[in-house]
């Protein structure tokens, strides 16, 4: 089983984005669990989504406290929350930064930083982060496809903003690859 | 069909496959997407069903009771307090002998408020006459209500029933359910028949007061009727797994129970990571092993009795208080058990949201494998 814990703030898309990495997932024909850990939930406040991946069903329904992927939809999160903790040696951690980190992931984790912020004030028009970095999840781990991703995004949303959403992906994805 | 989606969601899909007729529900928290999934439904006429706004949960479920009464299927869904607030008309509803579905995504009930989990709310009102169902997870949450329909509408047991699953950890959990299509349903739910209804042209009523010559024994039918349930239960949930695959026959059922020495009682979502926490013992050599409570009511005892017979120890796992005695579950098995010389211990775990995980459980075996237990587990006595 791998585990992905996505930390963000209240309206940045985290819950969103879990559950289209799931429905991408299982598309892809495996066992994909995602969900929230709810908070009181405002605008701002350190979220955190939860997605699982297995090849078998999924039993186990606790928070993941160490997980093989992390996603920080905002680089000030990490002051405030220990968004690292637990990470899995041989782990990806992939933070919104446009930044240099000034901070360290543990040993044997590899750190990705990507300007998700930017990609997504230029493709949609506004800074929703949570596709861009679910392009550069798909990348990053191989555990969906994009064509996966895409599908799930217009699913979701309106053909519109699907259209938009899809191409802040794609550019994160592309960005992904393209380093690696 | 294998699908993914939300559990409130995948209920609601469920909820519309039964072809209610009536829906009544009040959509603001505590409450879930269920009713709001259904009122789309319903104003995209993907869903022929009069679906009634209400200024409260008392006066939704008294909708219900009224349309219950005049011959129509009906649900309603609720939780947390918003159950605690139908408290009266619950009883009013069993007492009717109204076959009426609710889901419940089981929430606790303040003071002080939390919106998270446990299941203070359905289990509070065990005492009123409903039959209720817990779900381990999406796929049991979306196939019990089919059988809830099925079993309550049947004319030897006309009662309500919950179907409970937990709230968030279940509700707004994304998984891989297998939905049924509408023939399926159909071909395993007919239409409801009504024993007796509301009928202008042949007037009677219901719910009338009874004299102490006759409420004892109204009492008493209804109780023989819920007990009664169980033969009803064992019948459809079978015809179920005949039909889908999926056999709900068992109010209990054993996971690598048969040659366990100590066996961990469990309902609801508390049962995955369970599995999940025997087998990583099984590989350390422990025999342990879990009894899961598909049904509290009416309560299994005697398959409690004779599934546990072999064990040395028991430890039962509450998501409930009863305050000033113990766990619902534990309750019911220690009478379950009695005279057996079996030591039952129970844990009140995970109340208002706390997170249950394996090393959870793993303490608890071995809590109760020193004697240990009847007891709240995992307190943070730095707060007490």
């Amino acid at each position: 089983m791998r585990e992905l814990r996505i930390h963000g703030r209240g309206g940045q898309g985290s819950v969103t984005a879990a559950e289209l990495i799931a429905v991408a997932a299982f598309e892809g024909g495996v066992f994909a669990q995602a969900f929230p850990a709810f908070g009181v939930e405002r605008r701002g406040a350190p979220v955190q989504a939860f997605v699982r991946f297995d090849d078998k069903t999924i039993r186990k329904r606790s928070q993941v406290y160490e997980p093989d992927y992390i996603i920080v939809q905002d680089s000030t999160l990490i002051k405030d929350v220990n968004v690292f903790q637990g990470v899995k040696k041989g782990g990806i951690v992939i933070v919104n930064t446009e930044k240099k980190p000034d901070y360290k992931v543990p040993e044997g984790v590899k750190l990705i930083t990507i300007d998700a912020t930017t990609i997504a004030l230029n493709a949609i028009g506004l800074p929703i982060t949570n596709t861009s970095l679910m392009g550069a999840f798909a990348a990053a781990s191989g555990e969906i496809k994009f064509s996966a991703l895409e599908n799930a995004l217009n699913h979701r949303f309106p053909k519109e903003l699907a259209v938009k959403n899809i191409e802040a992906a794609r550019q994160a994805y592309n960005i992904i690859k393209g380093a690696a | 069909m294998m699908e993914i989606t939300e559990g409130s969601h995948a209920v609601a899909d469920a909820v519309r496959l039964c072809r209610p007729q009536v829906i009544s529900a009040y959509p603001i928290t505590p409450q879930t997407h269920i009713v709001e999934a259904l009122a789309d439904m319903v104003a995209n006429c993907q869903l022929d069903a009069e679906y009634m706004t209400v200024e409260n949960e008392l006066s939704a479920l008294s909708a219900c009771i009224g349309a219950s009464a005049a011959g129509s299927r009906t649900y309603s869904a609720t939780t947390s307090q918003g159950l605690a607030l139908m408290f009266e008309v619950c009883f009013n509803a069993a007492g009717m002998r109204l076959p009426i579905v609710m889901s419940i995504a089981n929430r606790a009930l303040g003071a002080p408020l939390s919106i998270w989990n446990d299941q203070q709310d359905s289990i509070s009102l065990r005492d009123a006459g409903w039959l209720q169902f817990y779900a381990e997870d999406n796929q049991e949450a979306t196939d019990l209500h089919y059988l809830a329909y099925r079993v309550a509408e049947d004319h030897s047991v006309l009662l309500p029933a919950f179907v409970c699953f937990d709230g968030f950890i279940l509700s707004h959990t994304y998984e891989p359910i297998n939905m049924l299509s509408q023939e399926d349903v159909d071909r395993f739910l007919p239409k409801f028949s009504p024993y007796e209804r509301l009928d202008a042209a042949d007037p009677i009523s219901f719910g009338m007061y009874a004299t102490p010559d006759y409420y004892h024994e109204f009492r008493y039918e209804m109780d023989r009727a819920l007990k009664e349930s169980k033969a009803i239960i064992y019948k459809r949930g079978k015809e179920f797994g005949q039909m889908f695959g999926r056999d709900y026959s068992a109010m209990v059922e054993g996971y690598r129970l048969e040659d366990a020495d100590t066996a961990i009682v469990a309902m609801g979502s508390i049962c995955g990571t369970t599995k999940d926490a025997i087998d990583e013992m099984r590989d350390e050599g422990k025999k342990v092993g879990l009894l899961k409570i598909r049904v509290f009511r009416p309560f299994p005892t005697e398959e409690v009795a004779k599934a546990l017979s072999h064990v040395h120890r028991i430890a039962v796992l509450d998501k409930n208080i009863s305050l000033g005695a113990k766990g619902a579950v534990a309750l019911e098995v220690k009478d379950a058990l009695y005279g057996s010389g079996i030591p039952v211990k129970g844990y009140i775990i995970g109340l208002g949201g706390r997170d249950v995980r394996k090393k959870d459980i793993k303490a608890i075996v071995a809590l109760v494998e020193k004697g240990q237990g009847d007891m709240f587990y995992g307190l943070r006595r730095e707060v007490l």
